[in-house]
């Protein structure tokens, strides 16, 4: 135990790399404001906006999946992500702070004033068409920002508890009666924050930011749809940083068994991700009723057919090929290769969902898309690092670290 | 279908026989096989058995099946019997993935079972040599395949230093054949001893 690496000290080219990210990602932004965001033109602006919402958006439930992770594992009673779960417990410390960049966003866009991206605002408008009126029990500006505020609030805060009992498994060895006691209190807080993630990403929240773009459109596939999205994304992310802490020598525990469980979560649920857009999309395509495709009509046959076919293949069909063979599982290569085209296939898969929506008649990916991106991902590598130096690597003391260390696929 | 002489070894401890194996096959004995009453992790490994391709069987079994599917249905719905459904075209691709998918978890999933119980050499009406009853009840069973060469008392004595609790002889056919356990040989020979 004691030759054990449990201190993280972040490379220096690492930081270098984050805040190069974020320059590029602040310039890009400044320019973006500057050129659409005070531009007369609503719509430029909504572009703007929309180009913002949906990365935070992106960003902020691919962190909350880690923690859905550590919760869902917890309560199968899983030991064999014990030797890596500093992991995706540093991802999950991003939850509050880009859960407040997509408050701050969110806020603006509902108080701006302007109905571009939430049409359902127009308070006038929506007296008049029956169909957004029977929406307004849910779709109104009250219940927009109480759910908003007290979704990201309690994300952050069982979050929080759940990692702060993580952290009395660095302290002392356990003995039988508190090492039980340890083990029924993780599945208390993981039950905690599991029950609020199913009422809120699993159903609500990707319908109140994310669906009421298009108001008179509904699915109620669509919550689980992104939620797939952002749990297979969470799961690539986990998978980077954990092979890139192997690659520095840390996370001694952890080997090609781990890595091949990972990867069968990256590969089962890109499946299962494709299960529900292609049943969102078959039943609306067999019906073929107006209402429903009015969704579809801009991404399949209009602007962002391309964008919207290229996701199906990278986000399947790239998994499906490539992950299925046991040795690509176990293949760090591969599967950093992987993870990477797969957290780019659900960004664009986010893009399309909101811009899809903001702006129908052309495609609007751009320098503004991959610049505000850049600034996502600097912030999230550098404030991961911090908070995987902050804590031990490994936590030493808890029950069920035995289990991964022999953990045998 | 050739008869073979095996010397059997019976082991009642996973611990000992881990060890056992690594022994027999430094010693260049050839391991026939280890008959175990459940999963044993790991054993295949210290076997040295390959990595099994069941699964690459059942890849191409997979996309036999949606081939089938896929083959089959534009072949009706678009040149055998054209149906309008709804308005929808002919070749309603959508429609039809539910079916692709069905054929091909079907024809994955009978292909790898019917190919496992090849591999197993397990069907009804065949019949495979039991080298011990209790494999199935309590003890890990090593069956270690001779040659002319070799010197069985030898070979017995190797085992049971290894930790063996009972060591055998026995020759027998290593194949499968048809036959039914009531009708062939008895399989096991104190049957009676035990009834009685």
């Amino acid at each position: 135990m004691a030759s054990l690496k449990q201190q993280f000290e972040i490379p220096g080219n690492l930081k270098t790399w984050a805040y190069a990210l974020i320059a590029v990602g602040l310039v890009a932004f400044l320019a973006g404001f500057f050129k659409s965001g005070l531009s007369k033109d609503e719509h430029e602006q909504a572009i703007f906006l929309g180009t913002i919402m949906y990365n935070t958006i992106f960003w902020t439930l691919v962190c909350n999946a880690a923690m859905f992770f550590i919760c869902f594992t917890t309560l199968a009673m899983g030991g064999w992500q014990q030797s890596f779960r500093r992991i995706p417990e540093a991802i999950s410390t991003m939850v509050p702070i880009f859960g407040s960049i997509t408050f701050v966003v969110l806020l603006y866009v509902v108080f701006s004033g302007k109905h571009d991206i939430y049409h359902w605002l127009d308070t006038a408008a929506v007296d008049k068409d029956p169909i957004l009126k029977g929406k307004s029990g849910f779709l109104n500006l009250k219940f927009f920002v109480f759910w908003t505020t007290l979704a990201i609030a309690l994300w952050s805060i069982l979050g929080y508890r759940m990692r702060q009992l993580s952290s009395e498994a660095d302290i002392q060895a356990f003995d039988n009666v508190s090492g039980a006691k340890f083990i029924f209190q993780n599945t208390v807080r993981a039950s905690m924050f599991i029950a609020w993630f199913g009422l809120t990403v699993g159903s609500t929240i990707p319908w109140l930011w994310m669906m009421s773009i298009t108001p008179h459109w509904y699915s109620t596939m669509y919550s689980w749809y992104t939620f797939m999205s952002s749990l297979v994304s969470g799961m690539s992310l986990i998978a980077l940083w954990v092979i890139y802490m192997k690659n520095k020598g840390y996370l001694e525990y952890t080997n090609q068994e781990h890595l091949h469980d990972i990867g069968k979560f990256m590969f089962a649920f890109s499946i299962f991700w494709t299960y529900l857009w292609f049943s969102q999309y078959m039943l609306i395509w067999y019906a073929n009723i107006p209402e429903e495709t009015v969704y579809f009509k801009s991404r399949v046959q209009g602007a962002y057919k391309g964008i919207f076919f290229f996701n199906l293949i990278i986000n399947f069909l790239c998994p499906l090929l490539i992950l299925m063979k046991k040795d690509a599982k176990r293949n760090y290569t591969l599967v950093t290769f992987m993870a990477v085209l797969i957290l780019f296939g659900h960004w664009i898969d986010f893009y399309q969902m909101v811009m899809g929506s903001i702006s129908k008649d052309y495609v609007t990916l751009g320098w503004l898309d991959f610049g505000i991106l850049s600034l996502f991902v600097g912030l999230m590598i550098l404030f991961v690092a911090k908070a995987l130096a902050s804590k031990n690597l490994i936590p030493k003391y808890h029950p069920f670290l035995k289990e991964s260390i022999i953990h045998h696929t | 279908m050739a008869k073979k002489k095996f010397v059997v070894g019976c082991f009642d401890d996973e611990a000992v026989l881990f060890p056992a194996v690594k022994k027999v096959r430094t010693a260049g004995y050839k391991l026939h096989d280890i008959y175990t009453p459940f999963a044993v992790h790991g054993l295949d490994h210290a076997m040295g058995l390959r990595e099994t391709s069941l699964h690459t069987a059942g890849f191409f079994y997979g996309i036999t099946g949606t081939t089938t599917a896929l083959s089959c249905i534009t072949w009706i719905f678009t040149k055998d019997w054209p149906l309008n459904i709804g308005g929808k075209p002919h070749f309603a691709l959508p429609a039809w993935i539910p079916i692709c998918f069905e054929l091909t978890v079907l024809f994955a999933a009978v292909g790898m079972v019917l190919t496992f119980c090849y591999l197993c050499q397990l069907a009804p009406f065949v019949k495979k040599h039991h080298f011990h009853a209790r494999a199935t009840d309590d003890l890990f069973v090593m069956v270690i395949e001779c040659t002319d060469k070799t010197n069985t008392d030898d070979l017995r004595a190797f085992l049971s230093n290894s930790g063996a609790l009972e060591t055998d002889l026995q020759i027998a056919e290593a194949d499968w054949w048809v036959g039914s356990y009531d009708k062939d040989e008895v399989p096991f020979e104190n049957k009676k001893e035990i009834a009685a």
